[in-house]
């Protein structure tokens, strides 16, 4: 459909990038959820590692600074015996002199097979991907406000663990959608895998522009209603910047209307789960008794997350050896 | 006494002249870089030069109110040579370029600096717009009268917003007292900040901040009022929205002295362009949606918006390399201004006299210039068009310095065969 598709798979359909999720079709992100599913045994086993990726070097290039996503990305990698780089590139010295385009080169004279990147610009990712070398697999690990598709897929990984699947369930998104690379990147993985509705919670100021038909969801401005009926709740982390960028009043009136207490969950249906991206802000957008209660998943969550991760990284790495393979035989029938 | 050397027959040519209502296969004859006659040649006059014109249409040259020419203060990008080579190419002869230059033009010296630069090398005839406040900064007018007498023959305020509407009333009250037109890039400031694309469907999938609608007519609305407040004459530079354009139409029915025009590529291109963070496809104002698209498609077959211009801006290749967030807005768009009117023309929008006239008389007249026609006495700036040649935008085909179009690839109909500058031809594809 778009060229970021076309980016992200290789002539066979098979996962090169990963960028965002739009674009990848229902077997493709079913094949990752199976895969990471293969790897949750890894943590249990008393070495935790597997060859998949030995050999290869990846580097965390963090244009934005997330000690919790860099960590686990690091994770992944180090289970699936890469050697890994972190490179925290503050963006002053990026806008100062060397471009983003002269950072990629230098690291790929490093010979790095891999980049999983953070930056705050919308679309960081994907130009990245277009612009690195052809052997270089490119994972998003959140670009502005347009895709965290890894923390999207752990979701969706996360909720067929609790439920068992994802098709027919509704979901309710709760927070600040406007700013969310996260929900973008659940919606899609929702509407793909096939969830019966997609919810979106929030007062009218933190809703994009023409959600409903951008995004496919469904809008709400009240919780109790928003939740109701729903499998799955979905909080959003909310940054404390939005009040003094006039989205919000106060943190106390959000807490009021959208946070989630006890007795308003209580109200949704009862075996709704409760998930978080985290980090949680305890009384903003949920009071502790739920997040530390017995259908909150947030930890599994963080725990998925590196399963979800090792699946896409070996992915990637193991599109890019065909093409070395391809390339290497390409070479030696030219020495021929 | 004619001038030996620009005596110019131009031959069996479809000569269309909106103002004039000209449009006949005719010839046309310069002297001393004036029109000297159409049809048959005056009684001993002698061309010293003979261009055939089989098959072309031979019209004004084109007048264009909104071109970037990067100098003084971003050579890195374009040049007033690179530019006004580009210009020529194009069959623009007349074109203004506003202020947003390194330093402003703010003083008599920028703007003449402009102009002597320009006039040096021959190929256009280019026009400074004088900023309407010092360094653009919207907070002291400029010297209006003084950048009035260097030849600046409007004032306007760039792409920059101005934020204090008391300042806004004073600088176009003053500029009132001289007679000098305002282009307005219509814009609050406020609205308008940090954004980076129309605000709609594919922003909010893009994650991209987006320019709402209201950022546009916000500003079209204040500077309404302002000029009815102030007698002034403000000129809307770039409408990109149905919503202004309609609001446009009722002031115009209110006999409020207000004129508009578009960018050419507001009227084929839409967000979608920019789906795939395109960085070609992000300019200010911002494309909107397919129905915005209709509507100024409208309010330019209907005459509300008299004008369309290129809004010329072109980069060095770095600026649109990047991720679509730190990429510099702006389409070079000299070349493809006239292809792309004609456009309009097979797509039923227009007929070629009122296509004609949206790039040569119309704008002329909202500059204050005789430029754009072709009667006896006019000023001979020619533009001589194959109708039927087809090209393909790309580096290679491109002349001026920036290759930052989000038409790379496209087909054009349409390509200037010669442009003649005040009866000299300054530009033969052919190699003349």
């Amino acid at each position: 459909m778009t060229k970021d598709t076309n980016l992200q798979l290789d002539a066979d359909g098979n996962l090169k990038h990963f960028l965002t999720i739009e674009g990848l079709d229902r077997k493709l992100l079913t094949d990752i959820l199976d895969r990471a599913e293969g790897f949750l045994g890894v943590a249990r086993q008393a070495v935790k590692k597997v060859p998949l990726c030995r050999g290869k070097i990846v580097a965390n290039l963090f244009f934005e600074t997330s000690t919790r996503t860099r960590t686990t990305f690091e994770l992944a990698a180090k289970r699936l015996s890469a050697d890994v780089l972190n490179l925290n590139i503050s963006t002053s010295s990026t806008t100062k002199g060397e471009t983003l385009l002269d950072t990629l080169r230098n690291l790929e004279a490093m010979h790095v097979d891999m980049f999983v990147v953070r930056h705050g610009d919308s679309g960081a990712a994907q130009f990245i991907a277009s612009h690195a070398a052809p052997h270089i697999a490119v994972i998003n690990a959140g670009d502005g406000s347009h895709a965290h598709p890894t923390q999207g897929m752990l979701d969706m990984f996360t909720i067929r663990q609790k439920k068992g699947r994802i098709e027919g369930l509704k979901v309710a998104i709760v927070g600040d959608v406007l700013h969310s690379r996260v929900a973008r990147s659940q919606i899609a993985a929702l509407r793909t895998l096939g969830a019966a509705e997609v919810r979106i919670i929030a007062p009218r100021t933190l809703i994009p522009a023409r959600a409903e038909e951008a995004l496919g969801v469904h809008v709400f401005h009240d919780l109790r209603r928003g939740i109701s009926g729903c499998d799955v709740i979905i909080l959003l982390r909310l940054q404390r910047e939005r009040m003094s960028g006039g989205f919000l009043p106060s943190e106390h009136e959000y807490f009021h209307l959208f946070g989630l207490t006890e007795k308003r969950l209580s109200e949704a249906d009862a075996d709704a789960i409760v998930m978080h991206p985290g980090p949680i802000n305890r009384g903003v957008e949920m009071d502790s008794q739920v997040a530390d209660g017995k259908r909150s998943v947030i930890l599994e969550q963080v725990s998925n997350g590196l399963a979800v991760r090792m699946a896409i990284m070996s992915m990637c790495i193991g599109t890019q050896n065909l093409y070395l393979q391809a390339t290497q035989q390409h070479q030696e029938a030219a020495d021929a | 006494m004619p001038d030996a050397k620009r005596r110019i027959s131009i031959r069996g040519g479809r000569v269309i002249d909106p103002s004039n209502g000209v449009d006949a296969v005719t010839d046309l004859h310069l002297a001393d870089g004036r029109v000297l006659a159409l049809g048959a040649a005056p009684a001993g006059f002698s061309a010293e030069r003979e261009v055939d014109a089989d098959g072309l249409v031979v019209c004004p040259g084109l007048v264009d109110l909104c071109a970037r020419l990067r100098q003084p203060g971003l050579e890195h990008k374009a040049t007033i040579n690179s530019e006004t080579r580009a210009a020529a190419a194009a069959g623009i002869t007349t074109l203004c370029c506003p202020p947003d230059t390194r330093p402003v033009i703010d003083t008599p010296a920028v703007a003449q600096l402009i102009k002597q630069t320009a006039d040096a090398f021959g190929r256009a005839r280019v026009l400074p717009a004088g900023a309407l406040t010092k360094g653009l900064e919207g907070v002291e007018i400029s010297e209006m009268a003084a950048l009035q007498q260097a030849g600046c023959p409007v004032v306007s305020h760039a792409d920059r917003p101005l934020r204090n509407t008391q300042v806004q009333r004073r600088a176009l009250e003053y500029a009132v007292t001289y007679g000098l037109p305002c282009f307005l890039h219509p814009a609050d400031a406020w609205l308008a900040e940090g954004g980076l694309m129309h605000e709609g469907a594919v922003s909010t999938r893009l994650g991209l901040p987006g320019i709402p609608e209201a950022a546009e007519t916000v500003a079209v609305a204040r500077d309404l009022a302002l000029a009815e407040q102030t007698g002034a004459r403000i000129h809307f530079r770039g409408l990109s929205t149905a919503r202004a354009t309609a609001m446009l139409a009722e002031a115009r029915a209110r006999n409020i002295p207000v004129t508009a025009d578009v960018s050419a590529h507001q009227l084929f291109l839409t967000d979608a362009a920019a789906a795939d963070f395109d960085a070609n496809a992000r300019v200010i104002p911002p494309l909107r949606t397919a129905g915005d698209r209709a509507a100024l498609r409208a309010a330019v077959a209907s005459g509300e918006i008299s004008a369309i211009c290129s809004d010329h801006q072109p980069h060095e290749p770095d600026a649109k390399l990047d991720p679509f967030p730190q990429t510099e807005p702006g389409i070079s768009a000299l070349e493809t201004l006239l292809p792309l009117v004609l456009r309009l023309v097979d797509e039923d929008v227009l007929g070629i006299c009122q296509a004609i006239a949206l790039i040569t008389c119309n704008p002329a007249e909202i500059l204050g210039v005789p430029h754009g026609r072709l009667h006896p006495g006019a000023i001979a700036d020619v533009c001589i068009f194959d109708p039927s040649a087809r090209w393909t935008v790309g580096p290679q085909t491109l002349v001026s310095r920036g290759h930052n179009s989000p038409f790379i690839g496209a087909e054009m109909r349409g390509r200037v065969q010669y442009t003649l500058l005040d009866g000299r031809v300054v530009f033969d594809r052919r190699g003349g």
